[in-house]
């Protein structure tokens, strides 16, 4: 219990004297889950949208998988993403692996699955009727697609909150593509686990609350956007 | 037809778009280095968890230029990464696996850095009674015939290869064994799971020192010269690997031997723990260390 109070001051002393080490970890995490979850925001709306959209053979088959790789073990992600671009690997004249680019990667992966079923789901929800209607007032096809990502906004901002949680969060493929290497390619959760081996359960602790606030912010936000167009 | 409704929608949206392309050109600018400045250092969680690499590292990077990688995994992964030509450099304490590592061609100019020693270490009670015996192997017996918990790292880094020559003296095979349990993680995470479950565990006395504060184990074995933890720094094979970046590891491993650091790892820890972390060895051979 006093650890957890220990913790908790240590945080909120790390953040109030902007201690730049863990303002540069933080402002990583940021980034490098930030920039993830845009890349994920657009393969995963398109094609979710694209395969709620269409009929084809299989379809069933498909959207499970997408369900599926909601699950994604994120360890899993890391391996397979450096046996993929480490020196000897089919994409290793990159030379990335150990490096944030390597960390967006893995983290888009992880990311575009869950942002892509949500999607699939939430296009899928919308009335039916409500394609033909919206053609039948003379909207072109990607008009039509428009205003249904448009009328799903609010489970559309649901997958952005989760696939951004899941991002921040993870730790597996981050020290695993990334390395934790001081002041390059650490961020929160992997500083987390560091500090955890090295016994600085206060520091790690911090880290943890800092992550947890960085999470609540940019909720927050999002939430906020969804909210208000909620209340119009 | 309108694409947003509302204007201020509109402005959070981009102001937080540009804030992730910002962020985006700063990754991008930090990897415009040129290439073969980036040393990949493949070396066990001790030294990075002691804290002694953050000490040395900015030294080096900032008399070299170049920029140092550290990886930081068991001893056998760090090999591991090195077989495959993955790493440029290792700091490593698994002495037999690194003379077979050698015997392959994949390494060149091994020398010796540094060395510390093993402890094994337990509940205040000692319920197998091993407290103040000199032979680590002796301890070891001890313990399995008392039945007492011992937990293993089981993760193939130099300490559990130091553990498993150690059974190999005793002629005991603990794998499988009830009271042997291994726990798949790192040193100071082992700690804690031998301080909950009141086990004995060998450890570093690097890692046990910097923990020692939130544990319950007290050092029970020690000074016996088969715990001696030796490190070397091993350059990998620029010619069996054609993309490892071969003058860089030179470049670490000369500064690793040279006379400025190994200054600084014989003062490093003393204001912080009362005695040295690490013992320099540069030039010496490994048969008189420890006398």
């Amino acid at each position: 219990m006093e650890l957890i109070v220990q913790g908790i001051v240590k945080a909120f002393e790390l953040l109030l004297s902007f201690d730049p080490e863990v303002l540069g970890i933080t402002w990583l995490s940021l980034k490098i889950s930030g920039t993830a979850t845009f890349i994920s925001l657009f393969f995963g709306v398109s094609i979710g949208t694209a395969v709620a959209l269409t009929t084809f053979p299989g379809k069933r088959l498909v959207i499970s998988l997408i369900n599926t790789g909601m699950g994604l073990p994120p360890v899993v992600v890391g391996l397979f993403v450096t046996i993929m671009i480490w020196r000897s690997g089919p994409l290793g004249f990159l030379e990335i692996l150990y490096t944030p680019y390597a960390m967006i990667i893995a983290q888009a992966i992880i990311a575009t699955p869950i942002v892509m079923g949500i999607s699939l789901a939430s296009i899928q929800n919308l009335p039916p009727n409500l394609r033909l209607q919206i053609l039948a007032l003379g909207a072109s096809r990607m008009q039509m697609v428009w205003v249904l990502i448009k009328e799903s906004k609010l489970p559309l901002l649901a997958a952005v909150m989760a696939g951004f949680g899941g991002v921040i969060s993870e730790v597996g493929a981050s020290i695993m593509v990334g390395g934790n290497i001081k002041g390059y390619s650490r961020v929160l959760t992997t500083a987390t686990v560091m500090e955890t081996g090295k016994g600085n359960f206060d520091i790690a602790i911090a880290l943890g609350i800092i992550l947890l606030i960085l999470a609540f912010l940019v909720n927050l936000l999002l939430t906020h956007v969804q909210q208000r167009q909620r209340l119009r | 037809m309108k694409m947003f409704k509302n204007s201020k929608t509109v402005a959070v949206l981009i102001a937080a778009f540009l804030l992730f392309a910002l962020g985006a050109s700063d990754v991008l600018a930090a990897n415009a280095e040129p290439k073969q400045k980036n040393i990949i250092l493949a070396t066990t969680t001790s030294t990075q968890d002691s804290g002694l690499l953050d000490v040395l590292i900015p030294i080096f990077e900032k008399e070299t230029g170049y920029f140092v990688k550290t990886i930081a995994v068991g001893s056998g992964q760090a090999m591991a990464m090195g077989q495959k030509g993955e790493a440029d450099v290792l700091l490593v304490h698994s002495p037999d696996a690194e003379k077979k590592f050698m015997e392959a061609g994949n390494g060149v100019n091994r020398r010796l850095v540094m060395h510390n020693d093993f402890i094994i270490v337990g509940p205040s009670a000692d319920p197998a009674k091993i407290k103040g015996l000199k032979s680590s192997a002796e301890a070891l017996k001890t313990i399995a015939k008392a039945g007492a918990l011992f937990s293993s790292r089981g993760d193939n880094s130099g300490t559990h290869a130091k553990e498993k020559a150690l059974w190999k003296q005793t002629g005991i095979t603990p794998a499988g064994q009830k009271w042997y349990q291994e726990t798949g993680l790192g040193m100071g995470q082992t700690l804690n799971v031998a301080s909950e479950k009141k086990g004995y565990t060998l450890a570093d006395r690097g890692t046990y020192l910097a923990l020692k504060k939130n544990l319950g184990l007290d050092v029970l074995v020690e000074g016996d010269a088969a715990l001696l933890n030796i490190y070397h720094v091993i350059e990998i094979n620029g010619t069996k690997w054609p993309k490892v970046n071969a003058a860089g590891g030179r470049a670490f491993a000369d500064f690793m031997v040279s006379k400025k650091t190994q200054g600084i790892i014989k003062t490093f820890g003393v204001d912080k723990f009362g005695s040295p972390l690490f013992f320099p060895d540069a030039g010496k051979k490994v048969e008189d260390l420890g006398k």
